[in-house]
């Protein structure tokens, strides 16, 4: 495997993606990531220099519109999917002393 | 002929003639479910209640004729990765275990517009990631043709669903071949149309630039129809495009007289199970009888479309699945210390191997240091995919191969090995990289019984020109057998 993932690499990547992973998925994500990163190291037989890379297929600008509400207040109905709720807000734990 | 026999477009005449009512149609299909869904699982819910209510009202509105639509009081199943106001939505993923949207998808609100009757929701690949509907968090779903056999993914349970009689048509999502590919499997017709076409609104996105919402149906003609109906521009989608030539029925056409069909050679070579390849030049055959020019042509770079496409998708999905963090929905973790491990806890227990695994990726490749040796190179290379499909379409006007290398794999042989997996999707990623509209109809089956499908391919904005061949194939074929 010409990729070596280490574990400092798979803990921050699971910083970044938010993830804690148990030390088997960690083996399991270190050995799967080292096998898809040599597959895609295809790509670089192309010799990519001239090409802009392209984000969307067609040519296309920002789309823009007057920034008018023309929803209704759906507060009651959107907190009745959270975990946990206290007085029209989303609970969360104590995040500032 | 019963009801259940009949293709969505068939049951909407006989609906609008009086011949058979809505809550007679939905009847017949809620106990189809009943006694299909031991076998299939199709469904991740089935809202019998309000199905049959829907039904009632719809048929008061046939009657006094404010609903005249060809897919009037048709009972539509809908991927559960599109948002129905009110009916759970799983995605197919633990961490949305009890999620009730507050509203309902663009495509699905169309279709309701058109007087379709919901009967719940159809499982999937969780998040849209797989190709078998065995990564669903719910159980997997057995193709109705061998339940030995995977239905194909991520759209699974739609195309195990209209294949099983369990509805007359449905909805499904196609990232990297997510409809047309379970549509091979299952022996049923799909489309992916140009991308803009349908409104992403209210599909939980995974990879955003690549999603587009489709049709799985009986017929071709069935899936010309409901594009028709889902088709829109809508200004809640950013990349919405405004078009006027959704008259898709209006391709349907029995004729293929002087239009150019090409076949890449590159997607006949190593790794197509050759009882496909038989089926798919069959197929080509059939055409060609009917007086298209059909020949074989290199559209090149086909072996760099799967780790561009792996590269993208993970990169976009590992960004868009930043919102499951138990804070707004879903499954929040029960034990945990302040926030920032509340986030790691609840997304680590509602996510699955797979999604981990591509969220891991796509951190992974966005990361500073790698961003432009991996994502920046895969969009390069998105460039060049695109203006190879471009210079072949100077050249054809419908691109012609397999969906698949092979037939449905059996249950329990696809997740042992994930890049053998990703593998599987060589003839259909391109086409979502490049933007285009593509579609699967079926084109016979291998020893074993299970459908080949043969795919067809059109320039952006051309889906007319693959509904026409398409359908020339089906009445041909039809015909013969």
């Amino acid at each position: 495997m010409a990729n070596i993932i280490t574990d400092e690499t798979i803990d921050y990547v699971g910083i970044l993606a938010k993830l804690e992973l148990s030390r088997e998925e960690k083996e399991a994500a270190k050995n799967d990531m080292s096998r898809m990163l040599d597959y895609i190291d295809k790509l670089n037989q192309l010799d990519t220099t001239q090409v802009e890379p392209m984000s969307h297929v067609f040519s296309m600008n920002n789309v823009f519109r007057e920034d008018v509400v023309t929803n209704g207040d759906d507060r009651d109905n959107i907190l009745k999917n959270a975990p946990e709720q206290k007085e029209g807000a989303f609970k969360v734990p104590k995040t500032v002393e | 002929m019963s009801i259940l026999k009949m293709t969505a477009l068939e049951l909407g005449r006989k609906i609008r003639s009086g011949d058979i009512t809505v809550p007679e149609a939905t009847q017949a299909v809620l106990e189809r479910i009943r006694t299909q869904e031991p076998a299939i699982h199709a469904y991740v819910t089935v809202d019998e209640e309000g199905a049959l209510k829907r039904a009632a009202q719809v048929q008061a509105r046939i009657q006094d004729r404010t609903l005249v639509s060809p897919l009037a009081g048709v009972p539509v199943a809908v991927k559960d990765n599109l948002c129905t106001k009110g009916l759970r939505t799983t995605c197919g993923s633990n961490i949305l275990y009890n999620f009730a949207p507050t509203y309902t998808a663009e495509a699905v609100l169309n279709l309701e517009k058109a007087g379709a009757v919901v009967l719940g929701k159809t499982n999937m690949d969780e998040f849209a990631m797989g190709s078998t509907t065995e990564t669903s968090a719910f159980g997997v779903t057995r193709n109705p043709r061998n339940t030995d056999h995977v239905p194909g993914g991520s759209s699974g349970g739609s195309c195990a669903a209209v294949a099983a009689g369990e509805c007359f048509y449905a909805l499904g999502s196609d990232t990297g071949g997510s409809i047309r590919q379970p549509s091979a499997f299952c022996g049923v017709t799909g489309i992916k149309p140009t991308y803009g076409t349908v409104s992403r609104y209210g599909l939980i996105a995974y990879g955003s630039s690549l999603d587009q919402v489709g049709p799985v149906a009986k017929n071709v003609s069935d899936c010309a129809a409901v594009l028709e109906a889902i088709a829109s521009y809508d200004k809640k989608d950013s990349t919405s495009i405004p078009r006027k030539d959704l008259d898709f029925t209006s391709a349907l056409v029995d004729d293929v007289k002087g239009m150019k069909i090409g076949i890449p050679r590159d997607y006949l070579g190593e790794g197509l199970d050759h009882e496909v390849r038989e089926g798919v030049m069959r197929a080509a055959g059939v055409l060609k009888d009917r007086g298209a020019v059909v020949e074989e042509f290199d559209l090149s770079l086909v072996e760099y479309a799967i780790p561009a496409y792996y590269v993208i998708a993970s990169a976009e999905a590992s960004s868009n699945l930043s919102r499951f963090d138990g804070v707004k929905y879903g499954l929040r973790a029960k034990e945990y210390e302040g926030l920032h491990q509340m986030y790691k806890k609840s997304r680590s227990e509602g996510f699955g191997p797979e999604v981990k695994r591509r969220i891991m990726l796509g951190s992974f490749v966005l990361s500073s240091g790698y961003y432009d040796a991996y994502y920046l190179k895969a969009l390069r290379t998105k460039a060049l995919i695109k203006q190879a499909f471009d210079k072949a379409f100077r050249d054809y006007d419908v691109i012609l191969g397999p969906a698949a290398p092979t037939t449905a794999p059996k249950l329990g042989e696809s997740l042992k090995d994930p890049l053998k997996m990703y593998l599987g999707d060589i003839y259909t990623v391109s086409v979502n990289l490049a933007g285009i509209p593509a579609m699967t109809v079926p084109c016979g089956t291998d020893s074993g019984g299970l459908p080949i499908g043969l795919q067809l391919m059109g320039d952006c904005f051309q889906e007319k020109k693959i509904i026409r061949a398409a359908y020339t194939f089906e009445q041909t074929d039809r015909e013969g057998i």
